[in-house]
């Protein structure tokens, strides 16, 4: 039986994707077979993150309907054997998506692989509302930035009352919180909510943390996942990030500001 | 923190400000989110039968539903104007 991991946030521009991305070919190098399903129905993008929008044939839509198979479907990494994409239709608008066809489709992905991860649109409609009724796992990405903690907040509520697991009354989706675009400098100056005042609001458990990074913008511009760029300090945040929820104790980094010189503490570097 | 930003920096600290309006809201998102949602329906139709016999202003009904354990209370707090 495979765990299936939805990735949510509610508000856009998060991070969904990238983190997505990451941890689908993070949890793959670890040598767990893994798909990653883009929800964003007419607006797909983790084709483009993940580097194969030119070798997508059939999608999401086209399994509901009947007019592919699973197989025909998936894209296997070019990068890492144990990856595969299913990518979202980009014609089709969310409606096309079903309870029963979705359920189906993970129902058949189970069988054969380890993790499934659900890269959820943004908003509370049916994309999303599907890509986390099914879960096992959340992983709430979330800004230390207020519409983000609050969009959170309604996704926990979400996740707690309209999931499979709920309606079922089995053991609820685990929640862990996954905080991205930190700045610790700023965080020092009262200009961001800390990681510590986002996990009060919010009372998850947290994964990680992802620092404020170039090489996000970097990564997507390429098509790698970030987790690939080992050098960097988002695509090192995504390692450990892989490394916690696989069970490893590993002590939080990039919550603290980095050591500077004299000279960049008297003028500023950043 | 450079030294130009120490001079800067002793403006509110906006991040405590965000935290404090953010813990209200939750509370409160929180609380309504297990409320039935024809609460808010239910407070308007009130607010209309009690129009017709007394003329009182939108704020006079307060409808409160609270879940402890198994037993759900709807509490109904209506003010009425003081009689001249």
């Amino acid at each position: 039986m495979a765990r299936i991991i939805v990735v949510t946030s509610g508000k856009g521009g998060v991070g969904k994707t990238t983190t997505s991305a990451a941890i689908a070919m993070g949890l793959a190098k670890r040598g767990h077979k893994t798909a990653v399903i883009d929800f964003d129905v007419g607006l797909r993008n983790l084709d483009l993150i993940m580097g194969c929008e030119r070798r997508v044939v059939y999608d999401l839509v086209n399994v509901i309907n009947n007019e592919a198979t699973l197989n025909q479907a998936l894209i296997r990494d070019k990068r890492c054997d144990q990856l595969f994409i299913l990518p979202a239709s980009q014609t089709r608008d969310k409606d096309a998506l079903t309870t029963e066809g979705v359920g189906k489709i993970l129902e058949e992905l189970s069988k054969d692989f380890k993790y499934i991860v659900c890269d959820s649109p943004a908003g509370i409609e049916r994309g999303a509302t599907l890509a986390m009724y099914f879960a096992d796992d959340a992983f709430v990405v979330t800004n230390p930035e207020v519409s983000s903690v609050r969009d959170s907040d309604r996704m926990l509520g979400i996740l707690s009352s309209k999931s499979r697991r709920a309606e079922n009354g089995e053991e609820p989706i685990k929640e862990y919180l996954l905080l991205s675009r930190y700045s610790p400098d700023r965080v020092k100056l009262g200009e961001m909510l800390s990681v510590d005042d986002v996990q009060e609001i919010l009372s998850l458990h947290l994964l990680g943390v992802i620092p404020e990074s170039k090489s996000v913008l970097n990564a997507s511009n390429s098509g790698t996942p970030v987790i690939l760029d080992e050098q960097s300090d988002a695509g090192q945040a995504y390692t450990d990030i892989v490394a916690r929820y696989l069970g490893e104790t590993k002590p939080h980094r990039f919550i603290e500001e980095e050591k500077k010189g004299l000279f960049s503490k008297l003028f500023g570097s950043k | 923190m450079s030294l130009l930003d120490y001079f800067r920096s002793s403006k509110t600290n906006t991040a405590s400000l965000a935290k404090e309006r953010l813990q209200i809201l939750v509370a409160h998102e929180r609380a309504s989110r297990n409320q039935p949602s024809y609460l808010p329906e239910l407070q308007q139709e009130l607010l209309a039968v009690i129009r017709k016999y007394v003329n009182v202003g939108q704020d006079a009904i307060t409808v409160n539903f609270e879940q402890d354990g198994n037993q759900e209370t709807l509490e109904l707090n209506i003010v009425l104007p003081d009689e001249r």
